[in-house]
């Protein structure tokens, strides 16, 4: 039976839960590549970006959630990273931005 | 040979005191504590290079006897000109020149009272953790070990809700050295410094804000923590933005510390009425030139030094005792 539609949805909590979350796999990221943690949060990458520049692809913000937690739809995003490396050139931290891609992807993309 | 009085007895205090018998001039410190030594003497370790504090104020005290300079303990100062001290006991002290070393006060972490200290067990305060790392363990109120720790910078700073428009500096790396004391104490667990922004403004600290990234694997999130509240099981729930990606965050801590700033003196209000003294917005007392003459007062005979002015590091402060020091000598040469 479909279901009635009354004309509303229900929202779900924007809030990123911390107690809620699974944090092992960012953990294991982490410990791989404790260089992520360095992140001061510039946006350097995301400015110089090509797939940002096409697509609302920003990588910041991406590893960002998945330290956090939050690993719903990072894959699918991390897949328009043309892996063209011009992030790890201008990152500040000298963070190897394309190693944090490919390592991300690997450890998600057995969800 | 000329004296001149010293008010507050801190590192401040004793470093100018030394420079003043150095340059020939008679010094006496009148000190409100029972001790000398002022706020360095909660402290346990001093950043970035994690010194013992002890090592800092033995020193100081050490020169100080050495040089048998005059103190007056649990004396507590009323009113000054640049020829005279008025104590609070009545007593008159007469003088050359004056030197004002009161330093700040700690900001009243109840005073935030979103944040729960005072009401929480397990919210303390940055220097309550320093007296936890003096007893050598970190644990909350019923004294198990905590698992989850969250760091709370700017409280009491750049906060007009409490009147304190203020950077207090410091907090910012005591909040990076803070956090690494703990993970050393407690490797297992997980730590959270929640920020506004990260002021690293001194040799080393930006390094070591790196260290606690990368080695330490602590936790910097942009955003200020709202509220606190506590949990049926007694652990701290807490509300902030984690404005890097935009989206609200929550979690349980076992343990909130909040970096409290340094606020001005309620001394300095009466001080410079007394004395004709300027006082800047912040309430700390305003020196006649922050580039040529930042430890003058702009009053003939009284100087300035130490965090009377403004938050200082340690160093800042021990530093500029001598330079207010050199500029008392030099007057009292002249008058």
């Amino acid at each position: 039976m479909a279901a009635i539609n009354f004309g509303y949805t229900i929202s779900q909590p924007r809030a990123i839960d911390i107690d809620r979350n699974n944090l092992r796999k960012s953990d294991e990221i982490l410990r791989e590549m404790p260089e992520l943690q360095t992140c001061i949060g510039c946006g350097s990458c995301t400015a110089s970006c090509t797939a940002g520049n096409l697509t609302e692809f920003n990588f910041r913000k991406v590893h960002t959630l998945v330290r956090r937690g939050e690993y719903q739809g990072a894959y699918e995003e991390l897949n328009k990273c043309m892996l063209c490396g011009k992030c790890r050139l201008v990152c500040p931290r000298g963070i190897n931005t394309r190693g944090v891609i490919l390592l991300i992807k690997r450890k998600l993309g057995d969800f | 040979m000329k004296k001149a009085i010293v008010i507050g007895g801190g590192p401040a205090g004793m470093q100018t005191a030394l420079q003043l018998a150095r340059r020939g001039v008679e010094p006496v410190i009148v000190e409100r504590e029972n001790a000398l030594g002022g706020k360095l003497r909660n402290w346990h370790r001093l950043f970035p290079t994690f010194t013992p504090a002890t090592d800092v104020l033995a020193e100081l005290r050490r020169r100080v006897d050495e040089k048998g300079i005059e103190v007056h303990l649990s004396t507590e100062v009323e009113s000054f000109t640049a020829k005279s001290v008025k104590l609070s006991d009545g007593r008159t002290m007469p003088c050359d020149a004056v030197v004002v070393t009161t330093g700040f006060t700690l900001f009243d972490a109840r005073i935030k009272e979103e944040y729960g200290y005072g009401i929480y067990d397990n919210v303390v305060t940055s220097t309550d953790l320093e007296r936890m790392f003096n007893e050598g363990r970190v644990v909350k109120a019923d004294g198990s070990q905590p698992r989850r720790i969250a760091f709370l910078h700017c409280v009491g700073s750049r906060d007009e809700k409490v009147c304190q428009q203020h950077c207090s500096r410091v907090c910012c790396v005591t909040g990076v050295k803070q956090a690494i004391e703990t993970k050393q104490l407690l490797p297992e667990a997980d730590v959270f410094n929640f920020y506004m922004d990260i002021r690293m403004f001194g040799p080393g600290y930006e390094e070591l804000y790196r260290e606690a990234q990368q080695q330490y694997g602590i936790h910097f999130v942009r955003g200020r923590i709202s509220e606190a509240a506590a949990t049926h099981d007694g652990r701290i729930r807490i509300k902030a933005e984690d404005t890097l990606t935009g989206r609200p965050l929550r979690m349980s801590v076992d343990l909130l510390v909040l970096l409290i700033g340094m606020r001005a003196n309620d001394t300095n209000a009466a001080f410079a009425a007394g004395a004709g003294l300027t006082r800047a917005a912040s309430g700390f007392l305003q020196p006649e030139n922050l580039f040529l003459d930042s430890v003058r007062s702009g009053v003939e005979g009284i100087f300035y030094a130490g965090a009377v002015t403004a938050p200082k590091t340690v160093g800042e402060t021990v530093n500029e005792a001598i330079a207010a020091a050199d500029a008392a000598a030099e007057y009292l040469s002249k008058n």
